[in-house]
């Protein structure tokens, strides 16, 4: 029994020493794409697999990259910390990948970057928002570690762009719950946009999380009478407190951020409201379009925001090695450094804490449904 | 031995510090003439502003009314705080969701009958809606009384008070699987559109998409309906309470229930019609709730819940004008904070109400000191 178990230990090593053998091959580029397929969100996690998986296939069928083919390694890291850290030490130690697309989730993205970065391996985020995933608690930008999409508060910025030259908006009243770090960094950066570029913020006012009655707010908003409301809540909220603003007669548009975007929303309360997202189906440009109908094509369904930004960010790193010439991951980052892309969520490049500077996309929201508006510049 | 401890007992008589007292008391005069002060000058500033909000306090206060008074009857009766009432009044306002979501109950005279008159239609179906919310709310309650408080009776209070915690995290929790009613935040359908008028140079209809006037005060239908509702409650619990033989076995029992029991009160029955009455009370505010504030979800009667407890207390518990007064009083506290200092502090203000209510005057406004039986 004993001589067994050792000789299915041998038989196991030897194994796994062909499989890191084989691996090392030329004319083999390996890229991991670590998503939550189980877990809370497993619907984003397959997105965003799909998306990564359609920019790998597209990138073969034209050759690879720098001659090799692209080998997707899928791990499932369940949008949890244990399991994202357990997924990044098996594709970096064990598969030796160079370069690692995900997470989705913050709470993952970031330790899988303290892994990646400590290996100098090249991360992308597709849509991990917390600064703190490329940036680290001195306030260094981690060296290998990107995102494709913008980080919440930039949200803010676009929406007071969008409120001063498109709706004409020269008064504008904010409602945000200050518990809520994403709600109140969306409102700070929005107020302090729209004044620094002539706007005046008319009232003030917070709420909390488990509020309903929204009266008090709205009869000071239909008092301050302001051009446009800010409420960059997510859509419960915004059902409640759009729904009460009609009945009040309220008739200023409401505008919000990224968590407008529900199957949830309430589009006939929150009609006439826009939201900033990152990117929208309808968008017209080619980009959007093309791979809109290669997504659909190949999986037979809409791509939302996560495929599109797991799509770009694959994009993004591919076309990075290809412009550094190389497998070597510092020439890489240097690379992406400096890139200026054309993705489906907008043209990116990227600032000193590695976070993309991008257009976002402006959706209305009418009653028959989410409608896609325009494309705002920072 | 008997002596040893009837001296042991006697320092637990406390009297009270009569300098601190004084303290405490010219702190709260304080505060009462700076909240006095902060409503006066608003109410010359903009007296249409302060109308509104006193309406927007309305709204809430009569709907704490009507879960208050399930709390209060079952104090009066069993001197139990049933903490599961705030999930019965959730329960009321789901059974209803589901009712007007799947079933279209709420337009049945019009799908049985084509050709109905569309606003009695809804009139009906309403009025279906809101009782087989209550019917269910009323069989849930008495289950609950009998599977979780009467096997407790005779148990000391405080075994029945965490029951009843207990009941109030099961429901919530319960419900909070997604095969109950999920965590989501579900958007309400309501059973018939809200209208709102404003009034300003008599009433006029809000119209969609027109704002009305300046200095204008808002109304809606859903406002008048939650009054007149629980006016109706009120004047039908004094009715029942006072000149029903059911009325008068309450509150026999409520005064002494080995007593009532000896007299042919069937003590266990009142008991269950007590929870039954509160219960479908609470349903009635769950609905008229989520229909002015349409979004639901499990833990939605949490805070309502607390709140209503809260007036009970402050009207003193056990008293049902009391309920309706403090529910009243609660509804304009935070409707004045929310307009006049600040949204977030409306649940401060609330609670301290009850932290001063039980510092000042633990028996509320209507209550009668109480005492302690042997």
């Amino acid at each position: 029994m004993k001589s067994f178990k050792l000789l299915s230990v041998l038989v196991i090593v030897a194994f796994l020493l062909t499989a890191c053998g084989g691996a090392a091959a030329p004319k083999e580029l390996k890229l991991a794409v670590l998503a939550p397929l189980s877990g809370p969100v497993p619907t984003f996690g397959e997105m965003t697999r799909d998306g990564a998986l359609l920019a790998i296939e597209e990138w073969n069928a034209k050759g690879g990259v720098l001659g090799a083919t692209i080998v997707p390694i899928v791990e499932d890291s369940q949008c949890t910390p244990d399991p994202a850290v357990n997924a990044a030490n098996k594709v970096v130690n064990q598969d030796k990948v160079h370069y690692i697309i995900g997470e989705v989730c913050s709470s993952a993205s970031i330790p899988i970057s303290e892994i990646a970065n400590a290996a100098k391996v090249v991360q992308i985020s597709p849509t991990s928002t917390n600064p703190s995933v490329t940036v680290d608690g001195n306030g260094l930008t981690k060296a290998y570690i990107f995102r494709a999409c913008f980080i919440d508060p930039f949200q803010g910025q676009v929406a007071a762009k969008f409120a001063l030259e498109n709706l004409g908006a020269k008064t504008a009243f904010v409602m945000s719950d200050q518990a809520n770090d994403y709600v109140k960094g969306l409102a700070e950066f929005f107020e302090k946009s729209f004044t620094a570029a002539g706007g005046t913020i008319v009232g003030k006012e917070s709420y909390t999380s488990s509020d309903t009655d929204f009266s008090a707010i709205l009869a000071k908003i239909a008092d301050a009478k302001p051009d446009m409301v800010y409420l960059p809540d997510y859509y419960n909220i915004v059902n409640l407190a759009t729904k009460q603003a009609k009945e009040k007669g309220i008739t200023a548009p409401f505008m919000g951020g990224d968590g407008w975007d529900s199957a949830d929303l309430d589009k006939v309360a929150a009609a006439g409201g826009y939201f900033t997202n990152h990117y929208s189906p309808d968008d017209p440009r080619p980009e959007v379009q093309n791979f809109r109908k290669a997504f659909e094509t190949k999986y037979n369904k809409t791509p939302d925001a996560l495929a599109a930004l797991a799509y770009d960010a694959t994009n993004l790193m591919l076309e990075a090695i290809k412009a550094a010439g190389s497998d070597d991951t510092d020439k890489v980052k240097a690379a992406l450094e400096g890139i200026t892309f054309k993705g489906v969520s907008g043209t990116i490049t990227f600032d000193a804490s590695h976070n993309p500077v991008k257009s976002a996309t402006i959706l209305k929201v009418t009653a028959e449904g989410i409608k896609f508006d325009s494309v705002v510049n920072p | 031995m008997q002596s040893v401890s009837k001296q042991q007992k006697a320092p637990i008589i406390v009297t009270p510090n009569s300098f601190l007292a004084w303290i405490g008391k010219i702190f709260l005069i304080i505060i009462g003439l700076l909240a006095a002060y902060i409503l006066i000058i608003n109410l010359f500033d903009k007296p249409y502003l302060f109308a509104q909000n006193v309406i927007n306090g309305l709204q809430l206060g009569f709907v704490y009314a009507l879960i208050a008074l399930g709390y209060t009857m079952v104090y009066g009766i069993v001197k139990l705080i049933n903490f599961a009432h705030g999930d019965v009044f959730m329960v009321g306002a789901f059974v209803s969701y589901f009712a007007v979501e799947r079933f279209g109950l709420h337009q049945w005279p019009l799908k049985v009958f084509p050709g109905f008159d569309p606003f009695l239609s809804t009139a009906i179906g309403t009025v279906t809606t809101i009782l087989l919310a209550m019917v269910i709310c009323v069989l849930l309650a008495v289950t609950i009384e009998r599977v979780a408080y009467k096997p407790l009776r005779d148990a000391p209070r405080i075994a029945a008070l965490i029951t009843a915690i207990g009941v109030s995290f099961y429901l919530e929790y319960f419900g909070l699987l997604d095969f109950v009613f999920s965590a989501r935040f579900i958007p309400y359908q309501r059973p018939f559109e809200v209208v709102t008028w404003y009034i300003k140079d008599g009433i006029h209809l809000v119209e969609a998409g027109i704002a009305p006037p300046d200095g204008a005060v808002t109304i809606s239908n859903i406002l008048i309906i939650i009054i007149i509702a629980t006016i109706l409650v009120q004047i039908f619990l004094q009715y029942l309470v006072r000149r029903t033989k059911i009325g008068i076995a309450m509150r026999a029992t409520s005064f002494d229930k080995p007593t009532s029991r000896l007299m042919g009160i069937e003590v266990d029955s009142v008991i269950s019609f007590t929870f039954a009455i509160g219960a479908a009370f609470a349903a009635l505010g769950g609905v008229l709730y989520a229909i002015a504030y349409p979004s639901i979800r499990t833990l939605m009667g949490v805070y309502p819940g607390l709140k209503a407890f809260v007036a009970a207390v402050l009207g003193g518990i056990g008293s049902i004008p009391g309920a309706f007064v403090g529910a009243l009083i609660m509804g304009q506290a935070e409707a004045m904070t929310s307009g006049y200092i600040s949204t977030p502090m409306r649940d401060a203000i609330a609670f301290s109400i009850l932290i001063l209510v039980l510092l000042i005057k633990p028996t509320g406004i209507f209550g009668e000191p109480e005492k302690e039986k042997a």
